[in-house]
């Protein structure tokens, strides 16, 4: 073997793909162009298992103004302004140094959006750790949180709603999903083509250093074992104030039109934001890496190349505006500096000081790539173990006190009061009080809705079925808020698709993912694929996570989650047909085994336009839509939220055949739990179940009846900062 | 009533207090090189990270071109208000006593809050409504650095004084503030600090239009 085969496996190349770059080429490839290489052909930017599946997703749709390939999607909300969003992992930094890992993702995908021309107005997130018992778990939990305060508490952009899950199967491997939504005026929008031969090419913002390289690929395109420690210095820095500047100054740039396209620096650097924007706008760029401003004077080229360093943008400037785009950056105080020009040669060329030293045609480089096919297997059973914390002969009372203690069911409200949510001054609706993010958008005149969803536990049950949920969920969260979806975005975590399991998992998920879309008839703009999550334990659970965007004419009419009003009837709206499996209870019994029952997306996007029209109509006092720990935990936040008890019958619920756990404590789409007039919710074809009122929750299953008192509820469901602190 | 809202590399808050001046004047953004604020009846120190924070919050800012000018026109008796990264730079230009320490949880909070408000105060330039003793302002809070701390000497001095303008509600201090201290003043009480953010209580569609009071008083003030 020589000495070239064995570098470009560990640089992540199969022999096979290094045969290939060498026919492309021509001959071997140097050192500055097999780093380029193994890079740009890695999972993370290439999505060489990933990128044929995708292709199943519905992308188009009238109010479409971006799709995929972008650096984000967008989506028209009329007068004029498009809101872009994207949603990207940045699991396996964080799995190594949760604070930057998080911090750094929240940057990056902030970049994303502004690169488009969009102003930053809201940050999610989307977060999974294994179970808090665990030191590990609440370091990376603790970390995580910070590093998103941190970034986008320093930046200026809300963070304005999200989830955690603590599953066992995240225990070494956490993810950290960040989602941005930005505000643009539609003529004013960017690509990321480049174009003009002659124009200049601009590298704006921090400067280029050795942090973050080969992060793509050695991080993000590889399992998790146990020598990441050593990987920490592959793990990117963030500094929000450098970023605040940079966004700033962009806006400005964009603004007065001084920009013919723009880039953001991500993974892989500058070889993929320069390859990208040459192949988008085909054409060629050359680049001199002794034009970047360095950190350290001595790195090499392939290091410049490669550098993850954050905060950084590429544009491509007319010669006659360069000097106009420096000032500005001047004022700013971000650097920039004339690094290279657009060429018609169709080609990537690396020079130093006006020296070759790297060449390769941009077809290759960015296209280039062999896609592969799947070997999907169906494993055969349940994967991911099962442990029981709660004896299934508890009584109703303590189960439904054990649920909303769990971690993944109780208030997060510890993480979000972390977060900067009203910045901005368009949050009408603030974490926890409602059921999407909801934000103002005056410039339209109406309001968007945002929610972002995707439960593992059930996705692992089956991942059509899980993965069709997780597109409901979110429909059903705009649905509370009066909101009807225009588009979405998604993260598809998965472990190693190369082995047969992970792959039946993806391959499943993405069908789900189309299916329900299609059927919603929401596309899908744009989305990231997060593979090889395992640990030395195996796969995480697969865990698609969706970002669903929606509008409504007026945030003023949009209801709560919470009970407002003694007396209100209490109403269940919507097919809802819930079952134990793959339940938190479930989980909690110990009782966990593949299958779901079968989704009815249609009558579910029925029932979603049903109450969308009730809330938009004024007419409801709270709206809820009943997911995690079924029926009783979403009576327990309404009434814990409203601080308003609840006596409520199921016998409606008996009476279809249900038993009365499945009643209580089982999951599954299409339930809406409303309050308001009695007549109202029957005229929705709701089940009246009782009413608001009196200071505890009193459930009445058949010949049973039990009552929790609302102050042991707020506890069981506050608990999530005693269950940190106590094992500290 | 012309107010300026200085804007440095790293604010957040700036366009939000801007609106909120718009609301009930003429406003515009005031960049932190700029000299001459002559032109502005008041100005609003936003809130954010001037600077990145480097060093110490509002410690670079505090040496800005527009400090210095701001500092002028608080020695003649112009309403200043500083919210959050603001009263940081504030404090550490000595136009306000006393200073932000880090959160006693050392966490990040972002939190609604009710403010009461405090007196007497020589030139009040708390809102009507607030100005007894026992208003109430529903006002959210978000920082990481926002425990008020003084000096003994110092705190007795600010208390005899009646600078010391609103306190957290009982039981709702967020950050182990002394003596509850959400916001304080100059001994002249034309200079206003708040830990809290009353431009993000204008509209409400977000929450709350209290702190809108926390503006027009300080227009009527400047009248």
């Amino acid at each position: 073997m020589t000495v070239e085969t064995a570098k470009h496996r560990e640089l992540g190349l199969t022999d096979a793909e290094y045969e290939l770059i060498v026919e492309k080429l021509g001959r071997e490839p140097n050192d500055v162009e097999l780093a380029m290489f193994s890079l740009l052909w890695s999972e993370h930017c290439a999505y060489k298992h990933s990128r044929k599946l995708l292709r199943r997703l519905p992308t188009e749709g009238e109010r479409v103004v971006m799709g995929p390939g972008e650096n984000a999607g967008a989506v028209d909300i009329g007068c004029g302004y498009a809101v872009a969003f994207k949603v990207e992992s940045h699991n396996h930094p964080s799995a190594v140094e949760p604070f930057e890992g998080a911090a750094t993702g929240v940057g990056g995908i902030l970049r994303d959006v502004f690169a488009l021309g969009a102003r930053p107005i809201a940050i999610l997130d989307s977060l999974r750790f294994g179970e808090l018992g665990s030191a590990r778990s609440r370091y990376l939990l603790d970390g995580a949180v910070r590093g998103i305060g941190h970034y986008g508490n320093s930046i200026g952009v809300p963070t304005v709603g999200g989830e955690i899950y603590f599953e066992r199967p995240y225990e070494h491997n956490c993810l950290v999903n960040a989602m941005c939504v930005g505000l643009a005026r539609t003529e004013e929008m960017v690509r990321a083509a480049a174009s003009g031969v002659g124009n200049a090419v601009v590298l704006m913002g921090a400067s280029t250093g050795r942090d973050g390289i080969g992060g793509a690929s050695v991080l993000a395109s590889a399992e998790l074992g146990d020598a990441d420690a050593a990987k920490r210095p592959t793990v990117q820095i963030g500094d929000p104030f450098e970023e605040s500047k940079l966004l700033e100054c962009c806006l400005e740039l964009l603004g007065k039109g001084l920009l013919v396209s723009l880039q953001d620096l991500g993974a892989a650097g500058l070889t993929s934001s320069a390859g990208e924007m040459a192949s988008a706008g085909g054409v060629g760029i050359d680049l001199d890496v002794a034009r970047v401003p360095l950190r350290e004077g001595d790195m090499e080229p392939f290091e410049i190349m490669v550098s993850e360093s954050q905060e950084r943008m590429l544009a491509v400037v007319e010669p006659a505006k360069v000097g106009e785009v420096l000032a500005l950056c001047e004022k700013w105080q971000t650097g920039a500096a004339g690094i290279g020009v657009v060429t018609d040669s169709g080609r990537i060329r690396v020079l130093r000081d006006g020296a070759l030293v790297g060449e390769m045609p941009v077809e290759a480089l960015v296209d280039g790539c062999p896609l592969y096919d799947l070997d999907p297997v169906e494993p055969d059973g349940w994967l991911y173990g099962n442990t029981a914390t709660l004896d299934s002969a508890a009584s109703a009372e303590e189960t439904l006190l054990a649920l909303l203690a769990s971690p993944s069911v109780a208030s997060k409200r510890w993480a979000f009061e972390q977060y900067d949510s009203v910045v901005g001054s368009r949050t009408a609706r603030r974490p926890e009080s409602a059921d999407a993010a909801v934000l103002a958008i005056p410039e339209a005149d109406n309001a968007i809705a945002i929610s972002i969803d995707g439960n593992g536990r059930r996705v692992a049950c089956d991942p059509y079925a899980g993965t069709v949920e997780a597109v409901l969920e979110c429909a059903q969260n705009l649905a509370c808020v009066g909101a009807e979806p225009l588009g979405l975005t998604n993260c598809l975590n998965f472990g190693n698709p190369e082995k047969p399991a992970p792959a039946w998992q993806l391959d499943r998920a993405v069908s789900g993912l189309a299916e329900a879309c299609e059927a919603l008839g929401v596309p899908v703009v744009g989305g990231n694929v997060s593979l090889y999550n395992e640990g030395p334990e195996g796969p995480i659970y697969p865990t698609p996570v969706v970002g669903m965007v929606g509008e409504l004419p007026d945030p003023f009419q949009v209801a709560g989650s919470a009970f407002v009003r003694d007396g209100d009837a209490i109403g269940l709206v919507g097919p809802f047909r819930p079952s134990l499996a793959g339940s938190e209870l479930a989980k909690l019994r110990g009782e966990l085994a593949p299958g779901l029952p079968k989704p009815d997306i249609a009558a579910v996007a029925a029932a979603c336009a049903t109450v969308r029209k009730a809330v938009r109509a004024g007419v409801l006092s709270s709206a809820h839509d009943v997911s995690d720990g079924g029926l009783a935990c979403a009576l327990a936040e309404a009434a814990i939220g409203g601080g308003l008890g609840c006596k409520v019958d199921l016998a409606p619920l008996l009476d279809r055949g249900l038993t009365p756990d499945e009643a209580l404590f089982g999951e599954g789409l299409g339930g809406f739990l409303l309050s308001g007039k009695g007549e109202v919710l029957e005229s929705l074809g709701g089940l009246l179940l009782g009413q608001v009122g009196g200071g505890e929750m009193d459930i009445e299953t058949g010949d049973d009846t039990f009552e929790v008192d609302l102050e042991g509820a707020a506890r069981a469901w506050r608990s999530l900062p005693d269950a940190l602190e106590r094992r500290s | 009533m012309r107010w300026g809202v200085l804007q440095f590399p790293g604010s957040c808050d700036e366009r939000d207090a801007l609106h909120a001046c718009s609301l009930i004047g003429e406003a515009r953004l005031v960049w932190h090189e700029e000299r001459d604020l002559d032109g502005f009846d008041a100005i609003v120190v936003p809130g954010g990270f001037s600077y990145g924070d480097y060093l110490r919050a509002g410690a670079i800012a505090r040496f800005s071109p527009a400090m210095e000018a701001v500092a002028e026109l608080a020695a003649a008796g112009r309403p200043v208000l500083g919210i959050c990264n603001g009263f940081q730079v504030l404090c550490e230009a000595d136009l306000l006593p006393g200073a932000l320490l880090r959160n006693e949880s050392l966490r990040f909070i972002c939190r609604q809050l009710d403010l009461v408000a405090d007196g007497p105060n020589p030139v009040d330039i708390r809102p009507e409504s607030a100005r007894r003793r026992g208003g109430v302002l529903s006002i959210p809070a978000k920082h990481g650095e926002g425990r008020y701390w003084a000096p003994a000497a110092m705190l007795d001095a600010i208390e005899a004084n009646g600078q010391v303008a609103y306190r957290y509600a009982p039981g709702q201090n967020p950050n182990g503030s002394v003596h509850d201290i959400a916001g304080v003043t100059n001994e002249a009480g034309n200079v206003l600090g708040l830990m809290p953010h009353p431009e993000h209580a204008v509209d409400a569609m977000t929450g709350s239009t209290d702190g809108l009071k926390v503006f027009e008083r300080m227009a009527a003030v400047a009248a």
